[in-house]
């Protein structure tokens, strides 16, 4: 125990001295945090819609009332034909073109079929699907305002009344949804970076070699490196709890001490991977590729920001052993609606595994001789 | 210097390390007694540190017998190395570490007690006449005094054999005057000095000396044993009359 | 010269671990993207609480788990087993039907059907509440197929340029220009911080090359390094995931040229400005990939972000190299649609050049 002592001792002394690293430590996750979270979104709101209406009746203006009404949607221009129209999409200037065609309001007063023309820019597939979702909802509204309109004649009794209830994020406020993530992110970057470079610069600066005579043994040395990381790591985690709760207003309706628990165990397979990364490198610079390449596709593939359910099976399947994803999904549980332990549990085992398995594959990679 | 089984603290019998086809030790043999100044000379690439990293459990020896301090490099290397002190080749104190912490650090790791730490850094601090400079980072320090720092650390856990890998390089001539008389000094307390040097006058220092030359040890015996086994007025012939000799020297 | 820049490609082909990084990760990256990672909805879990459990309920379930967009994960029996799937994560949707549904969609109408979404990820939870709340409209208007069809307005949408909504789409420009970025500034920063650490640097300035020369002949492999890779993604993109390719290819390969040269006078200055690896690879961490990788628009719509953020995106270059990727590659502009974004490129390549050689000179001064 003591020769842990000692070995932390150095290790906070050189974290704490060194006036690069504490910055980077301490203050850029908050920015991150910060920063992502407001640049982080795939929310959608003040799409720019593009207008062409050619039939200027009570009804096409009825219409574009209902869509500079809504929030999701601001006025970019009125065109007067489509080509117009087309040329601000290409220009990138509008994302989305309604066009109204002539007659509208007399064929629907004929009680005929009348079509109106959306266009969107789908270079961004996801955000397309979502914008023409918002656009036809408010369209079909709108039929419901003429069918009424019509008279008890024209109106379809509805059959099926559906009620949507949004739980746990009734506001759909996407900030919600990322910032617990987020949190798992930037953890997941210090406790990996940071442990697997303090390794590789012991072995680039040659004191790797000092310790190596030394009749330390393997798991002293391991703790004295890891731990430091680890508790800043968790002490990290919790000023982004705090700062999740202060300045986004994020709910925390499970128990801290079971997210810090869980945590706890988290970070020891951040660390053993870092660790690993460390074995196998010789510089600082791949030891950063390797844990970068890693932490990308982890992220990636983690649900931070993509539905993990659409994933093809294949992928699902790799998911299992893609820490960041276990977390992310337990951290979102237990901020936002409240899971307790025992739900949480099965996800916890894996975790525990998964640390078990890579510690030792880490302490084994580790040798003092070579 | 008595030569017997008994005062014997280092022994080595056909030392072989390959990696992959490169023989690094082809078949060294050699003996180490308590107390004697070992020079390991050789051309780079020769082959020592290869050698001196095995004897101080760094590397793994593809086969032969070793013993340092009495013990077994293959299955006790723990003991060996509480036995032991080494300082490499590439300075290997922590430069953002001050001088007091760098002895606390490595005096905590070799399991002595606080007041031990404390009572020996002032001790070493005091005969480097560096006790002023106790609360300086390392990275500000004058690169003689760090090695002699190094070395001061080394011996902090008091080991019976002591390490050098090229201790000197890079060094004034009066910094490694005073390193040397740091290493009489250690060897005068019964200390086994077993040091790597390029620089022949150095060689002269020592009590034995044995040279490498690709890999296999040429000659071993005491410095004026060897020139006048070699008819040479100094240390620099008879190392420049075998190392010509080899193959995979004077490259670099 | 020459024998110069051999030297470089020795160093860079030679480590073979960053090699393989820095070909693997962009081909793996465009695979997941292409294959694994999607916002659209499919197989979402949802779970089904049917208190009446008659024709018309199971008729719903039969058209809801037919979409493709939905998986029956539980069957519950009471609506407080709702909570607990929830909160087990297991569920995204939990569908309710009240009792005696069918009789009261036939005798009095309506019949409720209830939607309870879990919002901890609110677009999902949007998306599905809206696609099953199509699902219900549509068997109603089969039921109502007999009566005279209703003056409305139908609405043909027309997805432009991606009209299958592919991600990759999305995120082929983005990753072209992370790799570039990646590749030009970070790699040459911290290849010329290691020559200054090591103290080559000072052996390359006494000899003869001009530092002009030293500059060029450090880039060089890094320029072809970059371009083949951003060749490799192109053909990726085209072959696997049959993206389009509308514009000149000419014109593209003109503008990455600029951008190029435009990341590796970042990429020097970084180095003018660290004196050790280590600072040259967290400056360009921190200043160069993730602001590159949130605000350039690669994954995230700058749109949406608030407008101080996205006044500062305009200072990202990524940011308008992507739009002129995506002008070039999917809309199939020419260059009298990119000019602008093209002279932004050129000025900030021209300011960073000025900067380098400004600070190389105090030093060399």
């Amino acid at each position: 125990m003591r020769i842990i002592f000692y070995i932390l001792q150095k290790e906070f002394r050189q974290i704490f001295r060194d006036k690069v690293m504490l910055p980077i430590i301490i203050v850029i996750p908050m920015i991150q945090l910060f920063i992502l979270s407001y640049t982080a979104t795939f929310e959608i709101k003040n799409t720019r819609l593009s207008i062409v209406d050619q039939d200027k009746s009570t009804t096409s203006r009825a219409l574009i009332s209902k869509f500079s009404g809504s929030s999701f949607f601001t006025i970019a221009s009125y065109e007067t034909s489509y080509e117009d129209g087309m040329e601000r999409i290409k220009t990138g200037t509008t994302d989305q073109l309604l066009v109204i065609g002539k007659d509208t309001e007399k064929k629907l007063s004929r009680k005929e079929e009348a079509s109106v023309l959306l266009v969107t820019n789908a270079i961004n597939g996801s955000a397309a699907s979502l914008m023409n979702a918002y656009a036809s909802g408010i369209i079909n509204d709108f039929n419901r305002f003429i069918l009424e309109d019509q008279g008890p004649a024209g109106a379809v009794p509805a059959l099926i009344a559906v009620q949507s209830r949004h739980w746990y994020n009734p506001k759909l406020d996407y900030k919600t949804f990322m910032v617990p993530g987020i949190l798992v992110l930037l953890v997941t970057l210090i406790g990996m970076f940071l442990s697997g470079m303090n390794i590789v610069k012991e072995k680039e600066k040659g004191t790797i070699e000092q310790i190596n005579v030394t009749p330390i043994k393997k798991y002293q040395f391991m703790i004295g490196k890891l731990l430091p990381f680890w508790l800043l790591a968790l002490f990290e985690l919790m000023i982004g709890l705090a700062f999740a709760r202060l300045v986004f207003s994020i709910p925390m309706e499970g128990s801290v001490v079971l997210l810090l628990g869980i945590a706890s165990v988290y970070l020891l397979v951040v660390l053993g991977l870092g660790l690993l990364a460390s074995t196998v490198s010789d510089t600082m610079q791949q030891a950063m590729f390797i844990s970068w390449f890693f932490v990308v596709i982890f992220i990636l593939m983690s649900g931070l920001f993509t539905p993990v359910e659409s994933m093809p099976a294949w992928a699902q399947n790799l998911n299992r052993l893609n820490p960041v994803a276990y977390f992310i999904q337990i951290n979102r549980m237990i901020m936002l609606k409240g899971s307790g332990f025992q739900e949480v549990s099965g996800l916890f085992v894996a975790l525990c595994v998964y640390a078990a398995a890579i510690l030792s594959i880490a302490v084994k990679r580790y040798k003092k001789t070579a | 210097m008595e030569s017997t089984a008994n005062n014997r603290v280092i022994h080595v019998r056909e030392l072989v390390k390959k990696f992959g086809d490169f023989v690094a030790n082809d078949h060294l043999n050699f003996d180490v007694y308590a107390g004697e100044i070992f020079g390991f000379l050789g051309a780079n690439g020769a082959g020592k540190t290869t050698a001196m990293k095995i004897l101080c459990g760094l590397q793994r020896p593809s086969s032969g017998t070793i013993e340092v301090a009495g013990f077994d490099v293959y299955k006790q290397s723990d003991q060996i190395k509480k036995n032991i002190g080494y300082m490499s080749q590439r300075f290997s104190l922590y430069e953002d570490l001050t001088v007091k912490e760098n002895f606390q650090f490595y005096g905590g790791i070799y399991g002595l007690s606080a007041t031990e730490i404390k009572d020996r850094t002032r001790q070493m601090l005091e005969s480097l006449q560096m006790t002023t400079s106790a609360d300086m980072i390392l990275r500000d320090i004058p690169l003689g005094w760090k090695q002699k720092l190094a070395f001061s650390v080394a011996m902090v856990h008091r080991p019976k054999i002591v390490f050098l890998d090229e201790p000197t390089g890079g060094v004034d001539p009066i910094t490694r005057r005073q390193f040397w008389e740091m290493i009489y000094e250690a060897a005068s307390k019964g200390v086994t000095v077993f040091v790597t040097t390029h620089y022949m006058d150095e060689a002269e220092y020592c009590n034995r000396i044995s040279i490498m030359v690709d890999g296999r040890i040429e000659a071993l015996d005491s410095p004026a044993a060897l020139k006048a086994k070699y008819n040479a007025a100094t240390m620099d012939e008879v190392f420049i009359r075998l190392a010509r000799a080899g193959v995979r020297s004077m490259n670099g | 010269m020459k024998g110069f820049i051999i030297k470089e490609f020795m160093h860079i082909f030679r480590d073979r671990r960053t090699m393989l990084i820095l070909f693997g990760m962009p081909i793996i990256q465009i695979l997941l993207f292409g294959y694994a990672i999607t916002n659209e909805i499919n197989n979402a879990q949802i779970a089904i609480l049917d208190h009446s459990n008659d024709q018309s309920t199971r008729e719903i379930t039969q058209k809801i788990l037919s979409s493709g967009y939905f998986a029956l994960n539980t069957k519950l029996n009471s609506a407080e087993e709702i909570e607990k799937v929830f909160r087990e994560g297991k569920i995204k949707e939990a569908i309710v039907f009240e009792s005696d549904f069918d009789k009261k969609l036939r005798n009095a109408p309506p019949a409720s059907l209830q939607l309870i979404t879990d919002a901890s990820d609110p677009n999902t939870a949007n998306l599905l509440s809206n696609y099953t709340q199509a699902i219900a409209l549509d068997y109603q208007k089969q039921l109502t197929a007999a009566m005279p069809a209703p003056a409305r307005l139908n609405i043909q949408s027309t997805m432009q340029y991606n009209p299958e909504l592919k991600g990759v789409f999305m995120f082929v420009p983005g990753t072209i220009t992370i790799l570039l970025m990646l590749i030009s500034a970070m790699m040459t920063s911290i290849s010329i911080a290691r020559e200054k650490e090591t103290g080559t640097m000072e052996v390359l300035l006494v000899s003869p090359l001009k530092p002009f020369h030293i500059i060029v002949g450090k880039v060089i492999p890094y320029i072809l390094l970059s371009f083949i890779n951003a060749l490799i993604i192109l053909v990726l993109a085209a072959t696997v995931f049959g993206m389009p390719f509308q514009g000149s290819l000419l014109l593209l390969l003109l503008e990455s040229i600029l951008f190029i040269v435009m990341a590796l006078s970042m990429g020097i200055l970084i180095s003018t400005v660290s004196n050790s690896q280590q600072t040259a690879m967290l400056l360009s961490m921190f200043a160069l990939m993730l602001p590159t990788i949130l605000l350039s628009g690669f994954i995230f719509p700058i749109e949406n972000m608030p407008f101080p953020l996205q006044i500062f995106s305009h200072i990202m270059p990524s940011k308008w190299f992507i739009i002129i990727i995506k002008n070039i590659m999917l809309k199939g502009l020419g260059i009298a649609y990119v000019w602008k974004e093209t002279l932004i490129l050129v000025a900030m390549t021209f300011f960073f050049i000025g900067l380098s050689v400004k600070k190389f000179n105090i030093r060399l001064g």
